[in-house]
């Protein structure tokens, strides 16, 4: 048995199969990162100044503080909505769970475009939602929020919801029924059995849930543009702006790589405290 | 439990109802008669469905976008199942690194990433052509590509490829007879993947493409940020609709 269960002498065909798309990957992909971390130090001149322009930059620094933020309230919004969804996917009746699939996969699968477009017709100025507020007499500014930090925010609460299921309802799925009805039997009512038993049981969804979301809601790019009409600049947008409009690319590429060492402190951040978290629960 | 109180469930109903919303809401929009978008206000018109088929720049782009999405699916899936079977069968020793690598893309957020693959056709002469656009799209989709097949892999039995090679089989016909049979399903999820995602790609388009190539994203782009036409509205509810078609019939099959 020894002998199969080790690889037999491999084929330079096999070798080829193996390393071409790690290969392309490093000529497409790595090596241009690097260029762009180059480039982020020496264009315009070589040294750190376009990274301490943005430190020292109120504006830049605004957007910096302003993707934090509403990043932050996207995902504390998203994470309780997605968490009943799953709930109810994972937990409920037949019918209940197709309906809530249905209604997290078919905006999961549809284009950040069309759910931006759609719910800019809702919140823009004399749009649906303004409509419905001249309809119930209350002042239109209180449903339209127009292009505004709200709008954005909506937008990607919207989009970041199913992604956020996905790792919770997973999560769900492992937790063993027998100890909710064990938990029954020995007297816990329904509302102790989920706030002590199958919330805590579910924690681990939580946390990842947490985390793609405010990773994913960084890198947020269309949602906000469309909906804050270059009113609400996030740092995506801010690349694209350095890029294309003001074409600094130096600038451009310092930001994209502070976007991109702020994700990996996020995914340090959270790996620690799922660390943390389990070696307290033993 | 949450199942039995009422309070819950309408909650939940109402989470739904808010994602369905924006896709709901475009489709009065859809049916304008007007030039301009607005609601119907009761003319109706299929005009601007019919807009979509104009070849020049709806169906132009719906053209583009289905070309490069079925060549860069296509690719991403070759290349996704060699390097599966690379790390399944010779086990390398740098695997964790090397699988590292290949799923970068997933992590590094979407501009960054358009910004190095900016540089590197610019670089090499392909901004804003179609081959350009397909490395872009392969770059950022074969990482789900690999997670979905490396998924099926792990399941397989390995003892499977162990007895073809023993009754005689070469490493390739143990490949092609045995092991691409059984992980199938695998391959035909990371194509799909692949295709939708290349499909709907925005963020890396928006950055490498701009007059030669107008990819279906981009155009509905150009839309949203200059003159709203309705086209948009009735290409977003025909989207919709394709896609609840699938949803459907997925969740029907599956039950039959």
């Amino acid at each position: 048995m020894a002998i199969i269960s080790k690889p037999p002498l491999s084929p330079i065909g096999m070798q080829i199969m193996l390393w071409a798309l790690p290969a392309l990957l490093v000529l497409a992909y790595v090596l241009p990162f690097a260029g762009v971390a180059l480039r982020s130090v020496t264009r315009p001149a070589p040294g750190l100044e376009n990274y301490v322009r943005i430190v020292a930059s109120p504006d830049l620094r605004m957007i910096l503080y302003r993707t934090v933020l509403i990043c932050g309230v996207s995902t504390i919004l998203t994470v309780p909505l997605a968490y009943i969804l799953a709930y109810y996917w994972v937990m409920g009746r037949a019918v209940t769970s197709r309906l809530m699939e249905i209604c997290i996969f078919l905006p999961f699968w549809i284009s950040v475009l069309v759910r931006a477009f759609g719910w800019m017709v809702i919140l823009r100025n004399n749009g649906l939602a303004s409509d419905l507020a001249t309809f119930l007499g209350l002042p239109a500014e209180m449903l339209a929020t127009g292009r505004s930090a709200n709008s954005v925010v909506i937008g990607m609460v919207h989009f970041m919801v199913p992604f956020a299921v996905l790792p919770m309802a997973s999560v769900m799925r492992k937790i063993d029924h027998r100890v909710l009805l064990a938990a029954n039997g020995l007297g816990a009512a329904a509302p102790y059995v989920f706030w002590r038993v199958f919330l805590p049981m579910s924690a681990p969804g939580i946390y990842s849930a947490l985390s793609v979301s405010f990773i994913l809601s960084l890198g947020f790019f269309v949602t906000p543009m469309v909906l804050g009409g270059g009113r609400v600049t996030m740092i995506a947008e801010a690349v694209f702006v350095q890029m294309f409009q003001t074409a600094n690319w130096g600038l451009g590429s310092a930001l994209g790589i502070i976007l991109m060492l702020f994700v990996l402190a996020v995914l340090w951040l959270v790996r620690s405290v799922v660390k943390l978290d389990q070696s307290v629960s033993r | 439990m949450l199942g039995k109180s009422r309070f819950g469930i309408v909650v939940a109903g109402v989470v739904g109802l808010f994602l369905l919303l924006p896709l709901v809401a475009v489709v009065p929009f859809s049916f304008t008669a007007k030039r301009f978008l607005s609601l119907p206000g009761g003319e109706y018109s299929l005009r601007h469905y019919w807009a979509l088929l104009d070849t020049d720049t709806w169906l132009a782009s719906i053209g583009t976008s289905f070309l490069i999405a079925i060549v860069s699916s296509i690719v991403a899936t070759v290349l996704a199942t060699t390097f599966a079977l690379g790390i399944w069968l010779l086990r390398p020793r740098l695997a964790g690194i090397v699988t590292g690598l290949v799923l970068l893309p997933i992590v590094v957020p979407p501009v960054t990433s358009a910004v190095s693959i900016y540089f590197l056709l610019a670089q090499i002469g392909l901004l804003d052509t179609i081959p350009g656009v397909i490395i872009g799209h392969v770059v950022v989709t074969v990482p789900f590509a690999v997670v979905a097949i490396m998924a099926t892999l792990n399941r397989m039995d390995r003892t499977l490829d162990q007895a073809a090679r023993i009754l005689g089989a070469s490493p390739f016909q143990s490949i092609g007879l045995v092991i691409l049979p059984n992980i199938r399903f695998g391959l035909f999820t990371a194509w799909f993947i692949s295709l939708v995602m290349s499909w709907e790609e925005s963020s890396v388009t928006l950055f490498i493409s701009g007059v030669n190539v107008t990819t279906l994203p981009k155009r509905m782009w150009d839309n949203l940020r200059l003159d709203l036409d309705p086209a948009i509205a009735a290409i977003s509810v025909l989207m919709t609709l394709l896609t609840a078609l699938v949803i459907i019939l997925r969740g029907s099959r599956q039950q039959g």
